[in-house]
């Protein structure tokens, strides 16, 4: 690791001015940024933390009846505190990584860093959640541009993640053996009127929303009625760990499995 | 019974209490005082010509004491190889300089170009930064049959082709296991691989090189399981450095699995550059860099083949391995996929008639030596595979298959050179059935099935050949070394003991067993016996652990220098008592007159041996010191039956192991405890080859799987609780314990008995799936199921 410079802002402000320098970059739980500037990967001239500043801890509802989540807020902490009201997002939160990511992991790290086999992508876009910046709200739908790739500009940090609380909604995730990241994860949450289904871990392109699946959920929430559906293969990640075809299935396991399983 | 010591009893490990209270001392614990700090500039490049290598910015770098390259090696010899295989025309093996830095080509991602050595490790590596290497990319070797097929480019250009060797055994029954097959009733065929693994022991390698101008001796303090070996190799054929100018150090050892057998050449850097810059020098592996500089283990790629009559006995066996060398000769390579692995080809079985051919091959990726089992879990793997294909082909349970071809009678000689002494296959194929609960099994399926999962399985027989090995045999077949061991027990006035082993702990707990050896016979509390290792100023020249044959072998040397103890003792004791020598017992620690009451304590004998104003100084000298050399007469051969049973996800492929239960032979039991916990451990470590570790190159030779991300080790939760039996004994014949060895079983047995229980499951399930290759992960079942 290289040395670096170290801010430890109390305020959202200071924090954005503190980023203004060239060579500055956020810090949240340090879970992913850490290590990669352990590999020399990284190597930033200032980090600016984020977990010391009030207004970005802790997890609540609004009138809205969106579960409103403080951006530096960990991991473990969701997996406490979304337990009654959200316990589809409590599940998910309680199964990254181990308990020391989870302890130090936060939501606006994971969402920052969008990588492809994280978990909480799935769930903001399963949501349709709001991702609350410095500057501006941003729809899930327009925020997650493909693999690590956001609608985050230089220097802009996430405050805040808003999600609608379904009536009932489950994130089965299938785990990659070695690192245990998402292999293939599908979060599917049921609403009023419609059903959203956003898989991650799977596309070359990130995060995305399986329409078919979501239509015919929309009219049936029973696991039978994705049984005849499909997803292309052709776009699905192809690793060590799987092939095109075998996170194509998953996909639609994890889809049953979820219908299922959703609370 | 239970015992509370001596022979037999679980005593706990004394070792625990410093391991598990971090008072342990490992080698990256030593500092010395003004060391400087090695860091290794490593290829990232597969294969390629290095045109040239600018150190001169490197230099330049604030704390930077020296860089090195391999110019500065020119009088230095390469890396030694062990073993020399001859092959099936006479002619000996290819063998390729390996040089400790990279001279003219880099060979593998992970092949040292040059090192950095300044006064902090940061330094070192920012510096490594600005080493300027020119390499010309060349076409990297990767897939061992492309690499000996004609025109294929070659790894080490002063060869004649990539092929090291091509070795057949036994040559004389080619023709006839050609036969034998060609008129068989039925030959049963199967083509698999036995995938690469990185041993990963949880301390990586550290190498700590110190010189004394004052006296000219070199100490290297290394992360070894034998720090003889690695003064003999590095001493008389790198460095040129005489033993008694050379000293090695291992002090406790954090696991090694084989990786640690080795001479690498971090540790001659280490010990070349201190003496060059005249301080200490130290290197710590990295964990990223573990998996490109420790010997990997396996990579086999193998057809065998099985003929049989039409009530299944077998005929003939014949099997075609290509072994993966890597780019070097690392320390025992060629022996691993040959006499360690050729000989075992019988398993527990009659077959006749066996040929084993086997190609050695260079390609370029890390060098590949022996790992926990080393040849012996790539005979058992194919074998117990192929006899449980057989058994479905022939519709004959394969159970009752493995019986009806069980070796009875011992001593049995195999077509493949060895004789087993002792084993009872049929016992411990009942003891695994019981245990197993095998009879419940259709009961334990029709449940799964309720649960949507199916469920399957699988048995494996093993047998291995420990206690390696006697000199005058593995001289024969191409060491360059003996492989007897060593003790000396000195016995202090006040009748405490020392016991300097050639063995050498790196988990295995010998500071507890070995001393229930000794306190077993000499009837005094283990805790007036320490044992002393890992040191070869202190130790007598000893051959180190691995081969599971500490005990076997170790053991004997330690029982032998103990007899030579208990009988001068008898004699002193003789003297004291004023009886006949003959007339004297040792018991509960004290020599009796027998039948009288007449007796002297242990410690009034060793007392006299050093304070000898009343001894028979005429007869016998003072003091009570013994060292003892024992070379074993034969290999010791554990046996044993594996069941595996497994539950497979039909939507995932996902296997779940829900049941593993062992049923060992492994002769007589010094430490039941610890035993199990070897057994637990190669359990482990086999689950964890058969289901989740895979190491793999992309085809520009890069590492897939380099590190903890992408390469799966076995969790706590990806195991079952085990059933571990060792009741079942056939002591060893020929060595004064009786016991065979247990370090290795687990990981032996295992693997076949995952993918048979796997194969099983899905065949019940109505899959036409004969086999997978290793590691069965979630895809890869998936797509067996899904063909
Ligand atoms: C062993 C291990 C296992 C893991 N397993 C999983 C898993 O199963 N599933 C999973 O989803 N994840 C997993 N993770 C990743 C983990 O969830 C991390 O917490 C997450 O990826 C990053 O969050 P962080 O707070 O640590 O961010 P950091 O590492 O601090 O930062 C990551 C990136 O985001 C930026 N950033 C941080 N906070 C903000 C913010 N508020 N606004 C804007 N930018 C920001 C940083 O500048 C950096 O570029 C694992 C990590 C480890 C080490």
């Amino acid at each position: 690791m290289h040395n670096f410079d170290f801010a430890k802002p109390a305020t959202i402000a200071d924090a954005v001015a503190a980023l203004q320098g060239d060579e500055a970059q956020p810090l949240g739980g340090g879970q992913t940024l850490i290590p990669t500037m352990k590999q020399r990967l990284a190597a930033p001239e200032v980090l600016v933390s984020l977990t010391h500043i009030p207004d970005m801890q802790g997890v609540c509802t609004n009138d809205a009846g969106q579960l409103c989540i403080g951006g530096a807020t960990t991991h473990a902490t969701v997996a406490r505190e979304a337990a009654s009201s959200f316990p589809g997002l409590a599940h998910l939160a309680a199964h990254i990584g181990d308990p020391a990511v989870r302890n130090r992991g936060t939501i606006g790290g994971s969402l920052a860093n969008n990588d492809p086999s994280a978990c909480y992508p799935a769930a903001a876009l399963g949501t349709g959640a709001t991702i609350c910046t410095n500057l501006r709200e941003i729809t899930a739908d327009d925020y997650f541009q493909g693999m690590f790739d956001t609608a985050l500009d230089e220097g802009e940090i996430i405050t805040e993640v808003r999600l609608p609380i379904p009536q009932a909604a489950h994130y089965e995730k299938f785990v990659q053996p070695a690192s245990r990241f998402a292999l293939t994860g599908v979060f599917v949450a049921k609403y009023q009127d419609h059903v959203r289904v956003a898989v991650t871990g799977a596309s070359e392109n990130g995060v995305f929303r399986w329409a078919d699946a979501e239509a015919a959920l929309s009219q049936s929430f029973a696991s039978d009625a994705v049984a005849d559906l499909s997803v292309d293969p052709d776009h699905m990640i192809h690793d060590l760990h799987a092939s095109k075809e075998y996170r194509a299935n998953l996909v639609k396991v994890g889809t049953m499995r979820s219908v299922k399983k959703a609370k | 019974m239970p015992k509370d010591g001596g022979i037999g009893a679980s005593t706990k490990r004394r070792e625990d209490l410093r391991f598990l209270t971090g008072k342990g001392r490992y080698t990256d614990d030593i500092n010395l005082h003004g060391q400087a700090y090695a860091y290794f500039l490593r290829s990232d490049i597969a294969h390629g010509t290095i045109n040239s290598i600018d150190t001169s910015g490197a230099e330049a770098m604030p704390g930077v004491v020296r860089v090195f390259t391999a110019s500065d090696f020119e009088g230095v010899g390469g890396i030694p190889c062990g073993w020399q295989i001859t092959d099936r025309h006479g002619e000996v093996m290819q063998e390729p300089k390996h040089p400790v830095l990279a001279e003219g080509k880099v060979r593998h991602v992970g092949d040292p170009i040059a090192v950095v050595v300044a006064e902090s490790l940061d330094q070192a590596r920012d510096a490594a930064e600005a080493i300027d290497v020119d390499i010309t990319e060349l076409e990297p070797v990767l897939d061992m049959k492309a690499a000996v097929a004609d025109g294929a480019p070659k790894v080490h250009d002063d060869l004649t082709s990539n092929l090291c060797y091509d070795w057949g055994f036994v040559e004389e029954n080619r023709d006839a296991v050609d036969q034998a097959i060609k008129n068989a009733h039925h030959v049963t065929t199967l083509e698999l691989t036995n995938n690469r693994l990185v041993a990963n022991p949880m301390e990586p390698r550290v190498a700590v090189g110190d010189y004394s101008l004052a006296t000219d001796e070199h100490t290297l303090y290394t992360t070894s399981q034998n720090p003889h070996v690695i003064r003999l190799l590095m001493g008389a054929f790198v460095l040129g450095i005489p033993e008694h100018k050379l000293r090695v150090v291992a002090p406790d050892v954090g696991g090694g699995f084989g990786t640690k057998i080795f001479h690498y050449a971090e540790e001659a850097f280490c010990t070349f550059a201190a003496k060059q810059l005249r301080r200490p020098v130290k290197w710590t592996c990295s964990r990223s860099e573990a998996f490109i500089s420790d010997a990997h283990g396996r990579d086999h790629v193998t057809k065998i083949e099985l003929a049989m009559d039409k009530d299944g006995m077998f005929l003939a066996l014949r099997t075609d391995t290509y072994a993966n060398m890597g780019a070097y000769l690392s320390t025992f390579a060629p022996s691993v996929p040959t006499w360690l692995h050729g000989t075992l080809m019988a398993g527990n079985y009659k077959t006749p008639l066996i040929y084993v051919n086997v190609k050695a091959v260079f390609t370029n990726t890390v060098p590949v030596d022996a790992y926990r089992g080393a040849g012996r879990p790539e005979a058992t793997f194919q074998l117990e595979r192929v006899v449980d294909k057989a058994a479905r082909e022939m519709g004959i349970d394969p159970v009752e298959l493995r019986r009806r071809n069980f070796i009875t009678e011992f001593p049995y000689a195999t077509p493949v050179a060895v004789e087993y002494d002792t084993g009872d296959y049929h016992a411990t194929m009942d003891k695994l059935l019981d245990i197993s609960n095998h009879a419940g099994f259709a009961a334990r399926a029709a449940d799964s099935k309720a649960r949507g999962k199916l469920r399957g399985f699988g048995i494996a027989h093993y047998i291995e050949a420990c206690g390696i090995a006697p000199s005058n045999l593995v001289g024969q077949l191409g060491a360059r070394a003996g492989l007897y061991e060593s003790a000396t027990v000195r016995v202090n006035a006040t009748g405490s003991i020392s016991v300097m082993t050639g063995s050498h702990s790196h988990g295995q707990g010998h500071e507890t067993s070995f001393a229930q050896v000794v306190s077993d016979m000499i009837g005094i509390d283990a805790d007036q016996i320490d044992i002393v290792h890992g040191d070869t100023a202190n130790t007598p020249m000893g051959m180190g652990t691995y081969g599971s044959r500490s005990l076997a072998v170790g053991g004997s040397a330690i029982v032998k220098a103990t007899e030579k103890i208990i009988s001068k003792a008898r004699k002193i004791a003789a003297h004291l008592l004023e009886a006949a020598e003959a007339d004297i017992e040792l018991k509960d620690g004290a020599f009796t007159v027998a039948g009288t009451d007449k007796s002297v304590a242990w410690g009034d004998v060793t007392l006299a041996a050093y304070v000898p104003h009343n001894y028979p100084l005429e007869e016998i000298e003072p003091g009570l010191e013994e060292t003892a050399f024992y070379d074993p007469a034969n290999f010791t051969y554990p046996s044993g039956a594996y069941g595996c049973e497994v539950e497979v996800d039909p939507d995932t492929g996902k296997v779940d192991v829900v049941a593993f239960s062992a049923a060992d032979d492994f002769g007589n039991i010094v430490n039941p405890m610890i035993v199990e916990g070897q057994v637990q451990g190669g359990l482990a470590q086999g689950i964890g080859q058969a289901l989740l570790e895979n190491c793999a190159y992309d085809e520009n030779g890069q590492l897939l799987s380099g590190s903890y991300m992408d390469y799966t080790m076995p969790r706590a939760d990806d195991v079952p609780m085990f059933k571990v039996d060792h009741s079942c004994i056939t002591p060893c014949t020929h060595n004064p314990l009786g016991v065979k060895g247990c370090g290795e079983a687990g990981a032996i047995g295992s693997p076949p008995a995952v993918v048979n229980a796997v194969i099983d499951a899905l065949q019940r399930a109505g899959h036409d799936v004969t086999h997978i290759d290793m590691p069965l992960s979630p895809d890869r079942v998936w797509a067996a199921m899904n063909r």
